[in-house]
């Protein structure tokens, strides 16, 4: 097979949702073993290509060729016996069930209508050892962590003998570690001749793997990249129509309150966190680095009363902290936006109105009914603050874009005027345009004398962003580091454990720090 | 924000209201076509007596609906309607035949509604236990409990100093029927004019967000399942005061009924999704079939098999047409 053959293209292919133009003739084609990168922002039709391709949807108009051939799939499981594998997101596995079960799940194999489970056991067996994978054919699926689970789903292609590979933010929920190894994977099967179609919002790992990058904005073929052109600036460009210049652009307050937040040894009852002291300043942005898993995100909830604490103290503004609920600790001024949007913070089914004004309602109310005057004007000023686009204010959380929803759960948060914004995880599967604004935001709220917390996985962003990084390890912050150490290198050293964690004392370490 | 924009904020909202209310009036079309169905099929179905008829037979599965809409909004179930219903007709036939107890005829089956409700209540939001099981539990214990107040016998009372509920009229309209109006519209009213409402919402959508948004999730499922309880005390009176009597029997098979109307009417199973407008329309769609079948003389196995295919059918329809949008 020659690298250069074209196995699957498309033509003029187009796809319109009520009241939008999701694709507007799009012709792209994919080659024989290439990892191909298919970028753009939010909303810009990715999603929808890749669903086409892979059955989901059907397209209004153009055409699909496989091998030369038109195609038409009505279904996933028509477009999968044609050796196309669509890997969500959101991933499509039962915890219920086996892996075995998992990878034949919608075409088991049978006979006599009795299902074959040694067979498909012997074959999945086949598949992951192939892959690597640590885990066996009998696992129970619900055991297995967010990578092992996107392993499944491959071995499910493989079984399948799948000749394109379509991935949609496959890295999104996984540690560095674990996205080094869904790479090498990734390679392995780009040389035996697999064409993985790859959607990532992350351009580094984009430049580093993809044979060719594809643009979409506004639903819009824009270009495809090859070789050498593949670089940060010019993809950003062809994504927004603008320069990356200023991406992680953000204001820095220039008066800070040392001393605003101090934490001091918070444990929790499941030995994730093994005892975290800290102070922040009113006005700083502070990350909280570390691999997935360090305990950050156990730490912010313990901060902010959604998880019982075992230990610890902390204080705010000098006052000590009482926080046994998120109710109360919202009322102490701390808020928290959780890491995952869907299912912890939005409520798909309201309007974003309801989901803006969703913590002042209560305030604004008088004696228990909506003020509803008043609450329309905060949602309409957020909107207008922080360019929240949607069809209108009554428009349900679920029909918007990942950027415009963490905007939501943003302006949602900044009515309470919070003194510690926990952000965790706040770019998740935000577009690039987005992205920059929420870094900007972030600026600005820190400059009003707000302490940021930033937890984050992306190190660009908390090397762009933070004015000090907390590194965590095994539930306890290993390095405080500022100024020229803010880089991924050291971050990663203290992270992984490579570098031995410094010498931090519980009580005001930095004071001379700062 | 400049005129144009402002315009297009109130085009969109005007839009997104309409759309609101056709969500919510979904299922009125099968309504209509019932009643136009019924009113060929038999001279007798429009009269002014048989419409008051209607509405009055529907008044009590109305306001045991409206409760299990505030219920299943957030996602939960009530099975023991039915049983406080009975419960609490038996308590208030039991303080109407002591003529010391007379004052409390209405007051102790409202209050006995509420407390059982609020039980219910307490062991799904604190002690965490499903809907379905705690409420089949108290279905089954109270309707026990029922018998036993009733020493296993009916309770009969011709004097019954509560009777005007159940026999007299406001003007043309009967206090049952006003009772069910007033009730659904309070429900309306705190379901979209309150802070309690959106927060019922707000737990049915996504109850760990609601969570972490502040709302005490507790407080709000044991307001829900207290209401339950409360309005299944105010149908154990609309009951009682109709038959000047109570028994362990009353009201079996109620839930069933009442969750017909709410599901026909829109509401979500999953919760955060539906209306108590649409609950009323459920919940008389079901009253005008009973109606409209026993007009025509079809047996009463019949009228079982066509009512529980017509909740199938309109249920489809309607989930049909808002996928389609």
């Amino acid at each position: 097979m020659s690298p250069q053959q074209v196995i699957l293209s498309v033509s003029e292919l187009s796809k319109s949702f009520p009241g939008v133009l999701a694709l507007s003739k799009v012709s792209l084609d994919i080659r024989t073993g290439e990892f191909h990168a298919v970028v753009g922002e939010n909303g810009a039709g990715k999603s929808t290509l890749m669903k086409i391709l892979a059955g989901v949807y059907s397209p209004d108009g153009g055409r699909i060729f496989l091998d030369g051939a038109p195609v038409r799939f009505d279904n996933p499981l028509k477009a999968l016996h044609h050796g196309i594998s669509l890997i969500n997101q959101e991933l499509n596995i039962a915890d219920n069930i086996t892996v075995a079960q998992n990878v034949f799940m919608g075409s088991e194999l049978g006979r006599f209508g009795l299902s074959r489970t040694e067979e498909m056991a012997r074959r999945t067996r086949e598949v992951l050892d192939l892959l690597d994978a640590p885990f066996a054919a009998e696992t129970l699926a619900g055991s297995l962590s967010i990578a092992e689970k996107q392993q499944v789903e491959i071995a499910r292609a493989l079984v399948h003998n799948s000749r394109i590979i379509i991935m949609d933010e496959p890295t999104a929920a996984l540690s560095e570690n674990e996205a080094e190894k869904l790479f090498e994977l990734v390679i392995s099967l780009r040389a035996k001749g697999i064409s993985i179609v790859y959607i990532s919002h992350r351009i580094n790992e984009i430049i580093r793997l993809a044979d060719r990058v594809s643009v979409l904005r506004d639903g819009c073929y824009i270009g495809t990249l090859e070789g050498a052109e593949i670089e940060s600036e010019l993809i950003v460009k062809m994504m927004v129509g603008r320069s990356l210049t200023d991406f992680y652009q953000h204001e820095i307050a220039t008066e800070r309150t040392e001393g605003f937040l101090k934490v001091e040894d918070f444990r929790d009852f499941q030995n994730k966190v093994n005892g975290v002291s800290f102070e922040a300043a009113a006005g700083e942005i502070v990350a909280l680095a570390g691999l997935v898993g360090s305990g950050r995100t156990e730490f912010a909830r313990l901060l902010f009363g959604a998880d019982r604490k075992a230990a610890g103290k902390a204080t705010l503004e000098g006052r000590v902290l009482k926080v046994g609920s998120p109710a109360e600790a919202i009322r102490q001024g701390i808020a928290y936006v959780p890491e995952d949007r869907k299912a912890q913070g939005l409520f798909l089914m309201l309007s974003a109105h309801e989901n803006i004004t969703m913590n002042v309602i209560g305030q604004t109310a008088v004696s228990g009914f909506l003020a509803s005057g008043r609450n329309e004007r905060i949602t309409f000023d957020a909107i207008q603050k922080f360019n929240i686009k949607l069809a209108s204010h009554r428009t349900l959380a679920l029909s918007l874009s990942g950027g415009n929803q963490q905007k939501l759960l943003l302006a949602r948060w900044l009515q309470i005027r919070p003194k510690v914004l926990l952000l965790d995880e706040p770019t998740r599967g935000v577009d690039v345009g987005a992205k920059s604004e929420i870094y900007k935001l972030m600026g600005e709220i820190a400059k009003q004398g707000v302490a940021v917390v930033l937890i984050s996985s992306e190190l660009p962003e908390v090397v762009g962003v933070a004015s000090r990084v907390l590194v965590m390890r095994a539930g306890r912050i290993v390095a405080d580091l500022k100024g020229a150490d803010i880089n991924q290198e050291t971050i990663i050293a203290y992270a992984t454990g490579v570098r031995e964690p410094q010498t931090l004392t519980a009580a005001a370490p930095m004071k001379e720090l700062v | 924000m400049t005129a144009d924009t402002v315009t297009a904020a109130a085009q969109a909202k005007s839009r997104a209201s309409r759309s609101a209310l056709l969500r919510s009036l979904g299922i009125l079309p099968i309504l209509f076509l019932i009643c136009i169905l019924f009113a060929m099929l038999n001279p007798n179905f429009l009269t002014a007596v048989n419409l008051i008829n209607v509405f009055r037979q529907a008044s009590i599965n109305i306001v045991l609906a409206a409760g299990m809409t505030f219920v299943i909004l957030t996602g939960g179930i009530d099975l023991s309607v039915g049983s406080i219903l009975a419960c609490t007709a038996v308590l208030s036939l039991m303080s109407s035949i002591r003529p010391e107890l007379h004052w409390a005829t209405i007051v102790v089956p409202l209050a006995a509604g509420l407390i059982m409700g609020a039980l219910n209540g307490v062991l799904i939001a604190y002690v965490k236990l499903p809907p379905f099981i705690v409420t089949l539990g108290s279905m089954t214990a109270l309707r026990g409990a029922a018998y036993l107040f009733a020493n296993g016998t009916t309770i009969i009372n011709n004097d019954l100093n509560f009777a005007w509920i159940g026999n007299e009229s406001l003007g043309p309209v009967p206090w049952l029927i006003v009772i069910s109006f007033v009730i659904i519209l309070l429900s309306w009213v705190v379901l979209t004019k309150t802070t309690l409402g959106v927060r019922i919402y707000a737990v049915g959508g996504n109850e760990q967000a609601a969570r972490l948004t502040g709302i005490k999730v507790g407080g709000v499922l044991v307001f829900v399942y207290a209401i339950s309880g409360l309005l299944s005390g105010i149908g154990g009176v609309m009951t009682s005061s109709r038959l000047y009597s109570a028994s362990g029997l009353l009201g079996n098979g109620y839930e069933l009924d009442a969750i017909a109307a709410v599901v026909l009417g829109g509401t979500s199973f999953v919760g955060g999704i539906g209306s108590v407008a649409g609950t009323l329309i459920g919940a008389l769609i079901i009253a005008f079939l009973n109606n409209g079948l026993t007009l025509m003389n079809i047996s009463y196995f019949m009228q079982l098999v066509i009512k529980g295919l017509v909740i199938i059918i309109a249920v489809m329809i309607d989930k049909y047409r808002t996928s389609r949008r």
